[in-house]
């Protein structure tokens, strides 16, 4: 550990104000399957409101260090803290299970790229939306009707299908009522893996429009795994170029992709098919 | 072969017409059909599900002498706490006189030759199949039930690890997602058996295919409770006088069944009511599933 390190260590416990601390902080994170290393060493803050992309092709270890993120795995070594809503940064491995999934359905959201992992598909899609609202307690079934009708607008989904099962729906459709699902309980940060993975292209860009206003106007934190380097530059504003496991570079969206330092990352660039 | 395991026929005889008490259980069996470690182990159960309200325990369920489906459940736990000075009721459907009650009543006079009645404020065990009396039980009654499926999150979660979890952890939100989609298909709630309870403000319960009609019932009975499930190798328990509430919404509040009709042999006009087919021409009449509380109105009224 350096010196600002450990200072900036200190202050996260000591009194400092939650508007000077990151939402989460990612510390020296290592996970291997076996003996097989899938991420080392990985750092970053992630701030409120802020959108970072992590890119990298197949099996450079994007969809572990979400997983290990939102506390889906555990890590072998490192540290995830994230900033509660009392203001105080935990580590999230250290939490009770309690507590790690009350965190998983209030404020965090997580969005799988196959929408069928995080639907019910045997239930209505007013239930699905319905599913977190009476999880935080919402007991008057004509205030969760209306929620859940409101956001059925809000992505774009016609509400008139509130009471349709989700395998009536279309893959984008699917993809929105699992967006709506999320945030319908305002979470502050949010999952996103592959979020348009199996769209077609005219599909993705309504649905990268939707997501770029929703995370807007709700003010949203987001981790982003992508391997689509359009998507990173339409919705982030940080990028994080991962190979074989390792951060290669990490900056600002435009300045990555527009001049990329690391060989790996000039080739992910220059590899953009031009149209 | 000891002599004692030999059948004797004048014995045999007199079971099938219900004399038993006079001679004792037939002596081919311990009492009351199970071997005592057995006993001891299902009312170790007992004691655990009495102590956590609501809270399924695990139990090493017995084959039984009568299929899964047939109250295999409930015959375990009425045999461990089955006493020689017990009187026993046994109902299915409310109805003292259907195939399951007549064959388990039978079943206890011939392996613990304890005594039988109809009425209800008689019996110190009530084993029962769907319905709770009509007549409201005291503190020195003992209401056992037959339980097919115990775990009321099954069809929502099909995992046991994950229901397990939910119920450790009070993660109870997908049960009024449940009462969410009745309302949005049928405009009401349209759960009408096995209606989930909420036993003393933590475990989420399902009280057997008994009849929602029977849920406020069980809200502070006096009588203790016990549930078994036999396939399922579950006991659960609901303690004298512990609070049971049904889920609900504010504005969808929990309500019971109710007929226009009244019963057609008794009139009686506040009871759970089977509709019979008389004939095969659309005859029908409506009367009480609970068959002692009918004939015994219908005695005083003669």
């Amino acid at each position: 550990m350096t010196q600002t390190d450990r200072t900036r260590a200190h202050m996260s416990q000591a009194g400092t104000p939650a508007s000077e601390l990151p939402l989460l902080r990612v510390t020296e994170l290592a996970k291997s399957y076996g003996g097989l290393p899938a991420c080392r060493d990985v750092s970053f803050d992630l701030w409120p409101g802020e959108i970072l992309a992590v890119v990298g092709e197949s099996g450079s270890g994007k969809t572990t260090l979400l997983k290990c993120i939102s506390a889906l795995l555990s890590c072998d070594t490192g540290q995830i803290e994230y900033l509660m809503r009392d203001g105080v940064m935990r580590d999230i491995h250290a939490l009770s299970e309690a507590e790690r999934r009350f965190l998983m359905r209030t404020d965090w959201g997580f969005v799988h790229q196959n929408p069928r992992e995080g639907l019910r598909m045997r239930v209505s899609a007013g239930a699905n939306i319905a599913e977190r609202m009476i999880a935080v307690g919402a007991r008057n079934y004509g205030k969760i009707r209306g929620a859940a009708e409101n956001w059925m607008d809000r992505v774009e989904l016609d509400s008139a299908r509130l009471d349709h099962q989700p395998n009536t729906f279309s893959g984008g459709m699917q993809q929105r009522l699992q967006i709506a699902r999320n945030l319908v309980t305002h979470p502050r940060l949010v999952f996103m893996d592959e979020p348009t993975g199996g769209l077609d292209v005219s599909v993705q860009a309504r649905l990268l429009d939707l997501l770029r206003s929703l995370v807007t106007k709700l003010q949203l934190s987001a981790v982003l795994v992508t391997h689509d380097l359009a998507v990173a530059r339409l919705l982030s504003h940080r990028i994080m170029v991962m190979q074989g496991g390792e951060v290669v570079e990490t900056g600002l969206t435009d300045q990555v992709l527009d001049d990329p330092q690391h060989p790996y990352s000039q080739m992910l660039v220059s590899s953009i098919l031009p149209v | 072969m000891t002599q004692s395991a030999q059948k004797n026929p004048a014995q045999s005889e007199a079971v099938e017409h219900g004399h038993a008490d006079k001679i004792g259980p037939d002596p081919n069996y311990n009492f009351a059909y199970l071997d005592e470690q057995t006993k001891r182990m299902i009312r170790r159960a007992i004691l655990k599900a009495v102590a956590i309200p609501g809270y399924q325990v695990p139990f090493a369920s017995r084959e039984m002498p009568m299929p899964y489906g047939w109250g295999t459940g409930g015959v375990q736990v009425t045999a461990s706490i089955l006493g020689p000075d017990d009187v026993l009721k046994v109902i299915d459907q409310g109805a003292d006189d259907t195939t399951n009650a007549v064959s388990i009543r039978q079943f206890f006079v011939r392996t613990a030759a304890v005594e039988t009645t109809e009425h209800t404020e008689e019996a110190s065990i009530i084993q029962t199949r769907h319905r709770i009396p009509e007549k409201p039980l005291s503190e020195d009654q003992i209401l056992v039930y037959q339980v097919p499926i115990p775990e009321p999150l099954r069809f929502l979660e099909p995992r046991e690890s994950e229901t397990r979890k939910m119920h450790a952890l009070g993660e109870y939100g997908l049960m009024h997602v449940k009462l969410y989609e009745d309302i949005a298909t049928h405009g009401h709630i349209a759960t009408t058996y096995a209606y989930p309870v909420k036993v003393n403000s933590h475990y989420i319960m399902d009280p057997s295919p008994t009849p929602k009609f029977d849920n406020p019932k069980m809200h502070r009975m006096p009588a203790l409770q016990l549930f078994g499930a036999g396939r399922e190798k579950r006991i659960y328990a609901i303690p004298p006088h512990t609070a049971v509430y049904s889920l609900d919404f504010e504005d969808h509040p929990f309500e019971i069944q109710q007929w226009e009709q009244s019963c057609e042999l008794c009139g009686a006009e506040n009871t759970f009511l089977d509709e019979v087919v008389t004939d095969d021409r659309g005859g029908r009449m409506f009367v009480c599933s609970d068959s002692d509380h009918c004939n015994r109105k219908r005695e005083a009224a003669e």
